[in-house]
């Protein structure tokens, strides 16, 4: 590997004293430790031990979306959901607790919270969302004041959602309202109903859960969730396709709907979103003002170049959800672009991905939906492999068990 | 002895054939629910780290075919060509257990 040129590190006071000892090394920045960042900073030390990999996260510790439905309905804890950075350290990553707050693409380098500028080689941006709160009038006010709550980035508002749910009456209701595609999750909103009717039906019967889909229909898996719907929660879950969110009024406790209104005892609405705010500050956006486009090849921004970005930020290719599974896998391609790249070696073969992705329907049983993707020169995207994927036969315990490896699996793939 | 110790040295620097790099890109993808490396971190999952090329090769195309069981990886094995069941076997054929 052809020696590079000393890395200025001026002004990186959280990195004195670690990071200089090697200014031959090129350095890699990642912002964001969340499913893509993580697994990123992870794979390039192992595919190139000589890199540099330095990881922005502003949390001390990753949450988990996945199984956060089930700390809702009590089934599982935020702690089985939270995991620490210490494995990655192990693996020669630096981890630094910071949030990124400006990028500055012409001179490569990355302006931390705490004052301070990293320099860069290459730059991976894995931002997750951040929220179109206007789009719902009254929504920040009554989320400030903790009157709606979205739990759509796991962490405080899942304790706070959970406390709610706890807190209900009997004979209560849980509205979850749900954004017009493409969101986080497709599947999540539906499993989060179905553990959350599944409480109700064991601590508090007489409770309805009511889903307003802004969607016409069930984004994802929908005949096998409905099929749980009606066998397990008849009588308790209400779904309602075509009713966008307009408005929330915290001292009604209402949600508006474009054609009604709908009060309930808990309101779970999930504003629509983009990609997070520092892919906006970058300026990475693309495409309707959300989501970040990209060369699927290398993950590269289409924009910016030397920055890549991964998972829910990207304006998913056709077919592919924003979702953990995704957001691993396009670490991988980033980190098999990126090690070829400052190795001095040409691009690898085209990429071929896969997607897999577990819901619960009642405490033990689950559902699932795969697909895998591979790069198709004439449309110049990833696509879905015609013929492969599917979804589950039905539920079944046995898909809750393989859920439940799927999660510890992934979980220690990103960070272990 | 010494020279034994260079040897394992220059191989370990030496550029990663065009080959295993197909083998080790396609096999991340698989870690998701079959580990790092295919070493899986807990006993329910199948480790396929280290293999025999040839039963993982046999294995993917009866999944293809649907020749053998599966709750998922009939779906997914139809999304590979031989060439490329072959690339993954062989590499993860080549991995520690």
């Amino acid at each position: 590997m052809k020696r590079r040129d000393f890395i200025k590190l001026a002004g990186a006071v959280s990195l004195a004293g670690c990071a200089s000892s090697v200014p031959s090394k090129a350095r890699v920045v990642v912002v964001g430790g969340g499913f893509g960042g993580a697994t990123a900073a992870k794979y390039i030390r192992l595919w190139a031990p000589s890199l540099d990999v330095v990881l922005v996260e502003r949390e001390s510790s990753f949450t988990s979306c996945p199984i956060s439905n089930l700390v809702l309905a009590g089934y599982s804890s935020m702690q089985e959901i939270s995991h620490g950075y210490d494995a990655l350290r192990r693996h020669g990553v630096q981890v630094v607790r910071d949030e990124a707050v400006a990028i500055d693409a012409a001179k490569k380098t990355v302006r931390l919270g705490r004052g301070g500028d990293i320099a860069y080689e290459r730059l991976i941006v894995s931002p997750g969302i951040d929220f179109n709160f206007g789009e719902i009038q009254g929504y920040e006010s009554a989320m400030n004041a903790g009157r709606v709550l979205h739990a759509w980035q796991a962490g405080a508002q899942t304790v706070a959602l959970r406390q709610q749910l706890e807190q209900m009456r009997d004979g209560g209701v849980y509205v979850l309202s749900i954004p017009l595609a493409p969101y986080r999750c497709p599947p999540g909103p539906y499993e989060r109903a179905s553990m959350v009717a599944a409480y109700f039906k064991q601590a508090k019967p007489r409770s309805k859960v009511l889903v307003l889909d802004a969607n016409p229909d069930v984004t994802s898996k929908a005949g096998l969730f409905k099929a749980a719907w009606k066998d397990l929660y008849s009588g308790i879950l209400e779904y309602r396709g075509s009713s966008k969110a307009i408005g929330v009024d915290a001292a009604t406790m209402t949600v508006k709907l474009e054609v009604e209104d709908v009060k309930g005892d808990v309101l779970n609405v999930v504003p629509p979103h983009r990609a997070g705010n520092i892919a906006m500050q970058a300026g990475l956006i693309t495409t309707n003002n959300r989501w970040c486009d990209v060369d699927w090849r290398t993950m590269e921004s289409k924009k910016v170049p030397g920055i890549h970005v991964l998972g829910d930020a990207t304006l998913s290719a056709p077919g592919m959800p924003k979702s953990g599974s995704m957001a691993n896998n396009h670490a991988k391609i980033a980190a098999a672009a990126i090690t070829a790249a400052l190795g001095g070696r040409g691009a690898g073969p085209e990429p071929k991905i896969i997607n897999t992705c577990y819901s619960f329907v009642s405490q033990k049983e689950a559902i699932r939906v795969s697909s895998v993707h591979e790069w198709d020169a004439g449309q110049g995207t990833l696509i879905a492999v015609k013929g492969s994927g599917g979804v589950s036969a039905a539920r079944s315990e046995a898909e809750g068990t393989y859920a439940w490896n799927w999660a510890r699996t992934i979980w220690a793939d990103s960070l272990a | 002895m010494k020279a034994l110790i260079f040897t394992a040295a220059a191989l370990a620097a030496a550029p990663v054939a065009a080959q295993d790099l197909q083998g080790r890109n396609l096999a991340a993808a698989c870690a998701i629910c079959h580990g790092t490396e295919g070493r899986a971190p807990s006993r329910d999952l199948v480790p396929i780290a280290g293999m025999p090329r040839d039963y993982l090769v046999k294995q993917m195309i009866d999944f293809r075919d649907g020749k053998r069981p599966a709750t998922v990886m009939h779906q997914i094995a139809k999304g590979y060509t031989d060439p490329q069941i072959d690339a993954l076997a062989a590499w993860f054929a080549a991995q520690k257990r």
